[in-house]
């Protein structure tokens, strides 16, 4: 069985299904939406690279090089505030985290 | 010298008022609308120890306390001597000029016409400020101004307990100088702002004790009841404008005679023109007069003050209808249906008062009552076509009704505001000044001979008698009978006050006469009485007529009341005398040798002396079909139309809705992250199914 382009594209969707679950249904901590955002933007890579290799482009690679430099640097930002308002609220629990209620 | 005689009073108000406005602000520091708080500060310091208290007690003090308590407690305002000696000084003056006027026109005939300046200029319509000084302003203006001056004189007594002063004064020059602007007005527009002006100062003077809810009641109900004639006299003014295209009296009055026969259309009816215009105009008479129908504001007026009773409501203001009458007389002499409508009503009321005066036991209702009954005569003379004999009567009238309201007024304070005549009696003994000068009113309003009453009134009887119009004989029994009426309630109140035991010995003892300066105005008054009748019999109802009001007043080719009661029949001359005599025996009769005989015929006649006791239920029959549906009306649009209607749909019920609608939108925003970006991947989801099969159909 080769292994073709669907099958890279199946992964990513599942991969960004998982990233989209993850912050729905997750209550605990801000981190792991944090890290379903990664997951979304590591199904994005996939895609790109995938197609990158099947059109013979090599502008998709470089894109998802784009997209995991980005990707590092939000992650930096979110865990940075992340830290600040544990300081603030004691707590990153995303139930706690009501404050824009109407 | 006229511009001196209208405004000098205006100044008086304008200074008197000032005087109070500054005294209230050093009353109620920080309370006005114009203080600030600093301001207030100042004045209380400027005046150390009249008011220490805070200014909300004080202000609720005045609010519960009842208005005599208050009388005792609170100083009287600053200013207030200063306030009585100007306006009382300029009054004064304006009378002293008033009678050299009156000699000047009357007799020497100098008629004038001092323009003032151009009020409303807008197209057609144009109305000057002028003052008309011709004898009949001219009789006027000694009327008001006499009266007035006196009143202003005797309330310096009558009201020396009153913490208002500057107020009170302030208000009757203004008065006076409406009914001023009133009497010299020169056009129709400026007599309605006179008109007005008196009705404006009168709801002012009758709700003077605003902190008594009856005069309160008494002066609301004064201002609306004069609102429905105004509404017809307005109507009336209009209707001229319409028929003549001009307001002023000049010209009105050279077009009215091209006016007969012409008819205007009136709710789709030909009516006769000048008939219907001086039926307005007559009701606008009707309301300030208070004739019949319109006339249950007068006794309710009397909550006010008594010099206010003696000036507004009995001698100038109520009879400004008359003047308007007379004034108006080229229009109405050539509406004779006009005529005999105001024959009637003024018949109806010469009678209507009287027997409602009969049982009455307030002393200034009884009084009130024979001003609206006088006030009938008057209109009867107008409506016979002898506008100079109304003049003769309302010129004597204003003389002894304002001496009985001011001897009335005596003998309130000196029984400590009662104004009950059961509770009094006996008061000659006590009050020996005040019994004589009532006596003398008494003598004048009921006919004595040779008093001033006695002219007029026979005079007014004759017309009616020898009167051509329809209801002229009516008239004549009417008034005729009113005569008996009069002389009975009259002699009823000297009996009642004066004689017979003292009702409570302790008030009697304590009764004692009144200051100098309330017994100098009767003293004037009275000697007026007398006076008025015999110098000015021939030029108000005698040969003297035509050279003494010449073109002021108008007869018609046909009309000749004034020449014909010259022949009048002695029986009927002699029949008002032979009235007043009756009356007076009866009086005499029933309250000095057997009192028991009025309290035996109430009791048998019941239902008549309840009738004529409770004024013929006019109030009540008002309440039944004016007030409750009204009310019932308002509250239909309050409750239904306001509070349901516009509040339920209209601008209330919008917002309402909008409130609902943002209730249930803030319930979406929960504050938890996911839902946020639950809410954009569905958005996100949204546009990009969107984009592939909007756009993707294009491809």
């Amino acid at each position: 069985m080769t292994i073709g382009l669907g099958h890279y594209l199946s992964v990513a969707a599942t991969l960004f299904t998982l990233g989209i679950f993850g912050i729905f249904l997750n209550r605990k901590s801000v981190i792991i939406i944090l890290m379903s955002i990664e997951l979304i933007l590591l199904a994005v890579n996939i895609n790109l690279v995938a197609f990158s290799t099947h059109l013979g482009d090599i502008v998709g690679q470089i894109y998802a090089l784009l997209v995991l430099t980005v990707a590092a640097a939000e992650s930096a930002i979110g865990l940075a505030i992340l830290v600040v308002f544990y300081r603030n609220r004691g707590s990153i629990a995303v139930q706690d985290i009501n404050l824009m209620k109407g | 010298m006229y511009q001196a005689i209208v405004f000098l009073p205006l100044l008086g108000a304008i200074i008197a008022g000032a005087i109070a406005l500054v005294g209230a602000r050093a009353r109620f520091p920080g309370k006005g609308p114009v203080a600030g708080p600093e301001n207030g500060s100042v004045d209380h310091g400027a005046h150390p120890g009249e008011h220490h208290d805070a200014p909300g007690v004080h202000g609720s003090a005045v609010i519960h306390s009842s208005f005599h308590e208050e009388e005792m407690h609170e100083p009287a305002a600053a200013g207030s001597r200063a306030a009585e000696l100007i306006t009382t000084t300029f009054l004064m003056i304006s009378m002293i000029l008033s009678w050299i006027a009156f000699v000047d026109v009357g007799f020497a005939h100098h008629d004038a016409r001092v323009p003032i300046f151009t009020w409303i200029g807008a197209g057609d319509l144009k109305a000057e400020w002028s003052l008309r000084i011709d004898t009949l302003a001219a009789v006027m203006l000694v009327v008001v101004n006499t009266v007035s001056a006196f009143v202003h004189l005797y309330s310096i007594g009558y009201m020396h307990e009153d913490p208002y002063r500057p107020r009170f004064f302030g208000y009757l020059s203004m008065f006076t100088f409406a009914m001023l602007m009133l009497v010299t007005a020169d056009n129709l527009v400026q007599l309605f702002f006179g008109w007005e002006g008196v009705g404006l100062a009168s709801y002012l003077l009758i709700g003077f004790w605003y902190q008594k809810p009856e005069a309160n009641a008494a002066a609301i109900k004064a201002f609306i009841v004069n609102r429905v004639g105004d509404f017809g006299f307005a109507l009336g003014i209009f209707a001229v404008f319409m028929l003549t295209g001009a307001v002023d009296f000049d010209t009105v009055f050279a077009q009215a005679p091209t006016l007969t026969g012409k008819t205007l259309n009136f709710f789709g009816w030909p009516v006769d023109a000048l008939t219907i215009t001086c039926l307005f105009l007559f009701m606008g008479a009707m309301g300030k007069s208070a004739q019949f129908l319109l006339h249950t504001w007068l006794p309710d007026a009397m909550e006010g003050p008594t010099p206010v009773s003696a000036l507004i409501h009995a001698a100038t203001m109520v009879t400004a209808g008359v003047f308007m009458v007379a004034r108006l007389s080229p229009l109405f002499e050539l509406a004779p249906n006009a005529k005999t409508f105001v024959t009637l009503i003024g018949a109806t009321t010469a009678l209507f008062a009287a027997t409602i005066g009969l049982v009455q036991n307030d002393i200034k209702r009884i009084v009130a009552y024979s001003t609206c009954s006088q006030l009938g005569y008057m209109f009867v003379a107008m409506g016979v076509g002898a506008y100079s004999i109304g003049m003769f009567h309302l010129f004597t009238h204003a003389f002894f009704k304002a001496l009985l309201f001011l001897g009335s007024g005596s003998v309130i304070t000196a029984m400590h505001h009662e104004q009950d005549i059961r509770k009094m009696g006996g008061l000659k003994d006590r009050l020996p000044y005040t019994y004589i000068v009532m006596i003398i009113g008494t003598l004048s309003l009921t006919g004595f001979p040779l008093t001033a009453g006695y002219f007029s009134k026979d005079a007014v009887i004759e017309a009616a008698f020898v009167g051509t119009n329809p209801m002229a004989l009516y008239a004549f029994i009417c008034t005729v009978a009113a005569a008996l009426l009069t002389s009975f309630y009259s002699w009823r109140l000297i009996f009642k006050t004066f004689h017979g035991e003292p009702h409570d010995r302790k008030h009697w003892r304590d009764a004692h006469e009144s200051p100098m300066v309330m017994l100098i105005p009767l003293g004037v008054l009275a000697a007026g009485s007398v006076l008025a009748g015999l110098p000015f019999k021939e030029i108000f109802a005698g040969h003297g007529v035509e050279g003494f009001f010449r073109e002021s007043l108008a007869f018609a080719k046909t009309n000749h009341v004034l020449e014909e009661i010259h022949h009048v029949p002695l029986q009927i001359g002699i029949l008002p005398t032979v009235m007043m005599v009756v009356g007076f025996v009866i009086a005499w009769h029933f309250y000095i040798r057997r009192p028991d005989i009025p309290v035996e015929l109430a009791r048998q006649h019941e239902w008549l002396y309840r009738f004529l006791l409770n004024k013929w239920y006019f109030d009540e029959l008002y309440d039944l079909v004016f007030v409750r549906p009204t009310k019932w009306l308002g509250r239909l649009l309050w409750k239904g139309g306001d509070g349901w209607l516009i509040d339920g749909f209209g601008p209330d019920g919008v917002s309402a809705r909008v409130l609902d609608v943002t209730r249930s939108v803030v319930r979406l925003q929960t504050g938890y992250l996911y839902h946020y970006a639950f809410a954009m991947l569905i958005g996100a989801a949204a546009f990009i199914t969107w984009f592939m099969f909007a756009t993707g159909g294009t491809h």
